[in-house]
């Protein structure tokens, strides 16, 4: 039992570790026109603690706990889903951007 | 549902948030990104419906449901209704709820585990509420500050430094006390403790650092719902949390690299940089102020014109109004750029943004590295709105707030027109010396009024 237990910590310490490797890399060549919706984006995908919230609301028995853990899914779905929205409507913005057709050496 | 199917498909739900990321770091395929993110997190809240009480449906699940409606209801027409120029406190105040709400998971976990809870949970809660309170207080701090609620400046008080020390050990000490003896209390204040720590951290940082500083709160909060996704036990928490603070990371030394700070320097740097008489003695120098029609005339007859926008366009909306004055100018044969600073306006990128809105052409938005050097053959710099970004303290004077940031060289060309409307110093509060110089115009306005004047001024010529 208690070598499955660590185990399974193991299992989460790799997620952990593999996790910090993939998001260092994803983002390590961007250009910062967009910093900004990226970070928006970001912002919008640590709103996911919303599963967080609703599991201890599942499990949430007194009174202070219901209320602390009900405030826990406003807040957590506030961060979800106006991250996404705000974010797609930055990049709203981008969309229809025609890439220069023109070769880039002949414009002076 | 069983925890194998559960755990597969949050581990879809991973996939999704990695995807999200990677598609969010080429223009292509950002809005994509978006999308893929969005979906990722709607499949992650879906399945715990059917999990987390073994199948039954939840306990609480009809308030648990109205309070996402509500959640829902608040959030999603802040973001739809919100300016354009609004765009990073409201991010700030959204990654604030989502550090929030990471730190009261952490605490209700807390409160049911009771005894029960593990050493290395105990830990991982403390963290959870030691950085969820720093990014919450933080982030509302920061939100008040772009929102121009309090004062945009580096609050410094008397023993700065030693009472933010202070306050950082009592964090920790009241987190080793929560470790070693349990209970309510010890909690309690060590949330007390750290969202004061979050509001000392954030006070000394100046206007134009802030955008850092969401980031790096961002990246905070990343963790705390890493953290907490250890407490609970849940993979998906994990690796979305670790994404982010990962990426956060990397993103707040961008942005700080970009703007040629230190993320040091940024976060400390009131502190250590003497106080510098910012304002005051030059006030009452005087300045060429021109007409619209001045105004008009040298940029008709300019063989090239850099328009240099910053956070003043923004708020006078004026990007449609400056596109129309570039079309009019390259009808007349004037060859027009765009010259974008990396932090103009409130946000990395926010210029970016605010002109693809006006459609202006990509390829006429020109950064910073590129267009410096071609500064001394520009004929007129229009400045619309900026300041800082072109202000020549950020080389010349050491210990000013902004010393060391890379600033677009408009002093070198030979006329500079700047739209303003008032003589006030920029967001980070710095004379701006430029002002002053001879081959400087001021048109002062809100700038769509001017834009607009010297347009139809353009038009009569």
């Amino acid at each position: 039992m208690a070598s499955e237990l660590m185990s399974n910590e193991l299992a989460l310490l790799a997620i952990f570790i593999l996790s910090v490797f993939v998001g260092f890399e994803v983002v390590s060549k961007v250009s910062t026109t967009l910093h900004t919706p990226l970070m928006s984006g970001a912002n919008a995908i640590h709103g996911v603690i919303l599963v967080g919230a609703i599991v201890v609301a599942n499990h949430a028995k007194t009174t202070l706990e219901i209320s602390l853990a009900i405030t826990a899914v406003v807040l957590a779905t506030i961060n979800m889903v106006g991250g996404f929205v705000v974010t797609d409507r930055m990049l709203q913005m981008f969309k229809g951007k025609p890439k220069s057709k023109k070769d880039k050496g002949s414009d002076k | 549902m069983s925890r194998n199917l559960y755990d597969l498909i949050g581990l879809v739900a991973a996939v999704c948030f990695i995807l999200a990321l990677k598609g969010l770091s080429s223009p292509k395929s950002a809005r994509r990104g978006n999308l893929i993110g969005a979906l990722g997190a709607t499949i992650a809240t879906v399945i715990v419906f059917f999990y987390a009480n073994g199948g039954q449906a939840l306990n609480n699940q009809t308030l648990i449901l109205v309070a996402i409606a509500f959640g829902v209801i608040v959030g999603v027409p802040a973001a739809r209704k919100v300016q354009m120029t609004q765009m990073p406190q409201l991010v700030a105040l959204f990654n604030g709820v989502g550090g929030g709400a990471a730190a009261l998971v952490a605490i209700v976990e807390y409160l049911k585990l009771g005894e029960d809870a593990t050493t290395a949970v105990v830990v991982a809660t403390v963290f959870t509420v030691i950085v969820g309170c720093i990014s919450f207080s933080g982030s509302i701090i920061t939100f008040l500050k772009l929102q121009e609620l309090m004062t945009t400046r580096p609050v410094i008080f008397p023993f700065g430094r030693q009472i933010i020390a202070l306050t950082l050990i009592g964090v920790l000490a009241s987190g080793v006390w929560v470790i070693t003896s349990g209970g309510t209390t010890p909690l309690l204040v060590n949330g007390v403790l750290s969202l004061f720590f979050g509001v000392l951290f954030v006070l000394p940082v100046g206007g134009a650092d802030v955008p850092i500083v969401i980031s790096l709160l961002n990246a905070f909060t990343g963790l705390t719902v890493a953290a907490s996704g250890y407490v609970l036990q849940t993979t998906v928490l994990i690796v979305a949390g670790t994404l982010v603070g990962a990426s956060g990371t990397i993103l707040t030394r961008l942005m700080a690299e970009a703007m040629g700070r230190s993320l040091f320097g940024t976060l400390f740097g009131a502190f250590t940089a003497k106080a510098t008489a910012q304002t005051g003695q030059v006030d009452a120098r005087p300045v060429k102020s021109g007409s619209a029609e001045d105004v008009a005339i040298l940029l008709n007859y300019a063989q090239r014109v850099v328009i240099v926008p910053g956070f003043g366009l923004a708020v006078a909306q004026a990007q449609h109004t400056v596109r129309e004055l570039a079309d009019l100018l390259a009808s007349k044969g004037v060859e027009v750029a765009y010259g974008i600073h990396p932090v103009a306006g409130r946000m990395p990128g926010h210029m970016n943004v605010l002109l693809a809105e006006a459609n202006v052409p990509y390829e006429q938005l020109v950064e910073m590295e590129e267009i410096n050097p071609t500064f001394p053959q520009t004929d007129v710099v229009l400045v619309v709105g900026a300041n800082d970004v072109v202000n020549p303290a950020a080389k010349t004077t050491p210990g000013c707030p902004i010393y060391g940031m890379p600033i677009l060289d408009v002093a070198l060309a030979a006329n500079v027109i700047f739209l303003k409307r008032s003589m006030r110093p920029g967001f980070a509060g710095i004379e701006n010396e430029l002002l002053y110089e001879p081959k400087t115009t001021l048109l002062f306005g809100d700038a769509k009024d001017s834009l607009t004047k010297v347009v139809s001024a353009l038009k009569g010529l």
